[in-house]
C-alpha cells in the first residue's frame, strides 16, 4: 500500500516536473535511470555483476541514430529497431559471460565490452571521434512532433515507466524469485533441478535489451551517439549509480542515477569543477560507497524505516 | 622469402614489437595472478600503479635526479609501500566481504589516482629518455632492435622466472601457496597471514610499477597510459586462467606475440585479437588454458 501510494506521489512528480526543471536535464536523468534500473535487474536481483553494460547502451544508441538519420524512419522504430540491437548483441554476450563466475564474468564482460568499443572506433557508420552528431527527433507514432522538448519529455517518461514496470514485475515474477534463489545459493539452485544457465541468460538479454533503450533514447534527446557512451567508464558509471542508490532495491537506481547526473551537471558548470575532476569525484564515492555505504541511499533509508515500523 | 606477399623481416619485426608487449602483458597479469591467488581480489588499480611507477620513475629523474637504474628500484618499492597502505586502510576491510566489492574499491581508487594525474599533469604524455648505456641498436641478423626493447624482454622474462621459482621452490613460496589453498589452516600454524596479506598485495603493486618503469622509455609518461592496457590484461588473465604462475607468464608472452603477428596480416583486428580468442577459449575450455575447473 505504501508503496503504491509512493509510485503515484513519484508519478505526479515526473508530470509537473518540466515545468519546474529543464526538460532536457530530466530527460537525461531518465535515460540513466532506466540504464541503471537495468543494470540493477542484474547485479541486485541475479548477483551478475557485468562490467560491459556500456557496449549495450552505445550499441543501441549508434543504431538508433543510424536507423533515424540515414535510413530516415520513425522515431519509434529507431527505439525499438535499437533495443532489438542491443539484445541480441545481449545473447552473444551473455551466452560467453556466463560460462564463468564472480569477478571472471566481471572481467569478461568488461573485455568483450572494450572489442566492441574498439569496433565502433573503427566502423565506418560511427563518425569515430566525432560520434553520429545531428539525430533527428521526429515524429511520434506519425503525430507527436518532438522537437518540443516538452512533448518529447512525456514520451521519454512513459518509455522509462514501461521499462520500470517491466523490471518491477520481472523481479516480482516466479522467473525473478528463481534468480534470487541463483544469487543466493547458485549450487541449491542446480540440485532443485533449475536449469541456471537458461535463467540467467534469459536475465542478461533482458537487461542488455533495456540498457539498449536507455541509450536509443539518449541518443534521440541529446540528438548525439557518441564513443564515450560505449567506453567502460561509462560501464562503471553505471555500477556506480546502483551501487550509490542501493543495489537489490527497485527504487534505488533511479535515486543513484538522478544524484549521479545532478552531480555531473553541477561539476560540469561549476568553477569547482575545475580544481576537482569529476572521475576523482565519482571514485571517492565508489570507495566510500564500498567502504562505509554497502546498502546504498535506498537502503539505508529502507532499513531506517524498517527499523522504526519495528519499534512503533 | 614472403609470407602474405608480406616480406619475412618485417613480419619478424612486429613478432618483436608483440614480444615486448607480451613482455608487459606478462608482468602484470603475474601481478594480478599473485594478489588474486591471496587476496580474491581482482585489482582494478593494476594499471593505475602500473602509471605510478613510470611517474615516479619521470619525477625521480625530473626534479630529484634519480637516474634510471637507481629508479628501476626504488619507484617499484615507493609504489609498492603505497600499495601498502591502501591494503591496510581499505583493502583489508573488506575480505568477509562478497569479493565484488574488492573489484569496485580498487575500480574507485583508478578513477582517484588517473582522474588526479589528469588534473595534475595534463592527458598528453611525457618523454623519459632511454638511459645511456642501452641506446642505440642491435643487430639481430633479420632487424635492428633498439638494446633497451630487448632488455626490456629480457628483465620481464627473468623477473617472471624468478617470481615463478620463490613461488614454486622457496620455504616463502610454499607459505603463499598454502595461503592460497586455506588461509585460516596457516594462521593456525602460527604465521601471521594478514602480513603475508599486505607484503603480497604490496609486491604485486611493485611488479606493476616495476612495468612501469620499464614503460617510461618506451611509451609515453601519461596519466592514461594503463587505463586501456589493464583491460587487455584482464583478458590474457581470462585465457591464461588464475591457477599457475607459469601459466600467466606464457599467456602473456604468446598474446603480445600474436597481436604482433595481426598487425602484419591484418591491421585492423590488432586492437581486438586478443578479446576474440579470450571468446573462442570460453568457448572450448572456459576454465582458461592454464586454469583448474572448480
Amino acid at each position: 500500500m505504501y508503496q503504491k501510494a509512493l509510485y503515484t506521489a513519484l508519478l505526479l512528480l515526473g508530470l509537473v516536473a518540466p515545468y519546474a526543471i529543464y526538460p532536457v536535464f530530466l530527460m537525461k536523468v531518465l535515460c540513466f535511470a532506466l540504464f541503471a534500473c537495468a543494470f540493477n535487474l542484474l547485479l541486485g536481483f541475479a548477483g551478475l555483476l557485468s562490467f560491459g553494460h556500456a557496449a549495450f547502451f552505445g550499441l543501441a544508441g549508434y543504431v538508433c541514430g543510424h536507423v533515424l538519420k540515414v535510413w530516415g524512419l520513425p522515431t519509434e522504430l529507431g527505439l525499438i529497431v535499437g533495443t532489438l540491437a542491443a539484445g541480441a548483441l545481449g545473447l552473444a554476450v551473455g551466452a560467453l559471460a556466463i560460462r564463468r563466475q564472480g569477478i571472471y564474468f566481471a572481467m569478461i564482460t568488461l573485455a568483450l565490452s572494450q572489442m566492441v568499443y574498439f569496433f565502433f572506433l573503427q566502423a565506418p557508420f560511427t563518425g569515430g571521434e566525432n560520434g553520429l552528431q545531428g539525430v533527428p527527433r521526429g515524429h511520434f507514432l506519425g503525430v507527436v512532433d518532438l522537437r518540443s522538448d516538452l512533448a518529447l519529455y512525456y514520451v521519454v517518461l512513459a518509455v522509462f515507466v514501461a521499462g520500470f514496470w517491466l523490471v518491477q514485475r520481472t523481479v516480482d515474477s516466479p522467473f525473478g524469485q528463481v534468480l534470487k534463489a541463483i544469487r543466493e545459493n547458485e549450487p541449491r539452485a542446480i540440485s532443485l533441478g533449475y536449469e541456471v544457465d537458461r535463467y540467467k541468460l534469459v536475465a542478461f538479454v533482458l537487461s542488455a535489451s533495456l540498457a539498449g533503450l536507455a541509450g536509443a533514447l539518449k541518443s534521440v534527446v541529446l540528438q548525439l551517439a557518441s564513443l564515450g557512451d560505449a567506453h567502460w567508464h561509462m560501464s562503471g558509471e553505471v555500477v556506480l549509480m546502483t551501487l550509490l542508490g542501493g543495489m537489490g532495491t527497485i527504487l534505488g537506481p533511479v535515486v543513484g542515477a538522478a544524484t549521479v547526473v545532478t552531480l555531473q551537471n553541477y561539476l560540469a558548470s561549476s568553477p569547482i569543477g575545475s580544481y576537482v575532476p569529476a572521475p576523482v569525484v565519482l571514485g571517492v564515492i565508489f570507495v566510500l560507497c564500498v567502504l562505509a555505504f554497502r546498502r546504498g541511499i535506498v537502503g539505508e533509508l529502507a532499513a531506517l524505516v524498517r527499523k522504526n515500523l519495528n519499534l512503533g | 622469402m614472403d609470407l602474405f606477399n608480406i616480406p619475412l623481416p618485417a613480419i619478424l619485426s612486429q613478432l618483436v614489437v608483440g614480444l615486448i608487449n607480451g613482455s608487459f602483458y606478462a608482468l602484470l597479469s603475474l601481478g594480478l595472478a599473485i594478489i588474486f591467488g591471496l587476496l580474491n581480489i581482482i585489482n582494478f588499480a593494476h594499471g593505475a600503479q602500473y602509471m605510478l611507477g613510470a611517474f615516479a620513475a619521470w619525477f625521480g629523474l625530473q626534479y630529484l635526479g634519480i637516474n634510471y637504474w637507481v629508479a628501476l628500484l626504488v619507484a617499484p618499492l615507493a609504489v609498492g609501500a603505497f600499495g601498502m597502505l591502501l591494503e591496510r586502510t581499505m583493502l583489508s576491510r573488506l575480505y568477509r566481504e562478497d569479493h565484488l566489492y574488492g573489484l569496485l574499491l580498487t575500480f574507485g581508487l583508478a578513477l582517484i589516482i588517473e582522474g588526479l594525474f589528469v588534473q595534475g599533469f595534463g592527458v598528453s604524455g611525457n618523454p623519459y629518455a632511454t638511459p645511456e648505456a642501452l641506446r642505440g641498436p642491435v643487430n639481430l641478423g633479420f632487424m635492428m632492435l633498439p638494446k633497451y626493447r630487448l632488455w626490456v624482454i629480457v628483465v620481464s622474462v627473468v623477473v617472471c622466472i624468478a617470481c615463478w621459482l620463490v613461488i614454486e621452490r622457496t620455504k616463502l613460496g610454499a607459505y603463499l601457496r598454502a595461503g592460497t589453498e586455506n588461509p585460516r589452516l596457516l594462521q593456525a600454524f602460527g604465521v601471521n597471514v594478514p602480513l603475508m596479506i599486505t607484503l603480497t598485495y604490496g609486491f604485486g603493486v611493485a611488479l606493476a610499477a616495476l612495468a612501469g618503469v620499464l614503460a617510461a622509455p618506451i611509451f609515453q609518461v601519461s596519466p592514461k597510459m594503463g587505463s586501456d592496457l589493464i583491460i587487455v590484461v584482464f583478458a590474457v588473465v581470462v585465457i591464461g586462467g588464475m591457477g599457475s604462475i607459469l601459466g600467466s607468464i606464457v599467456t602473456g608472452l604468446g598474446l603480445g606475440v600474436i597481436e604482433g603477428a595481426t598487425k602484419v596480416v591484418w591491421p585492423e583486428a590488432s586492437n581486438t585479437v586478443i578479446f576474440v580468442i579470450m571468446a573462442i577459449v570460453l568457448l572450448v575450455r572456459p576454465a582458461g588454458l592454464f586454469g583448474k575447473e572448480k
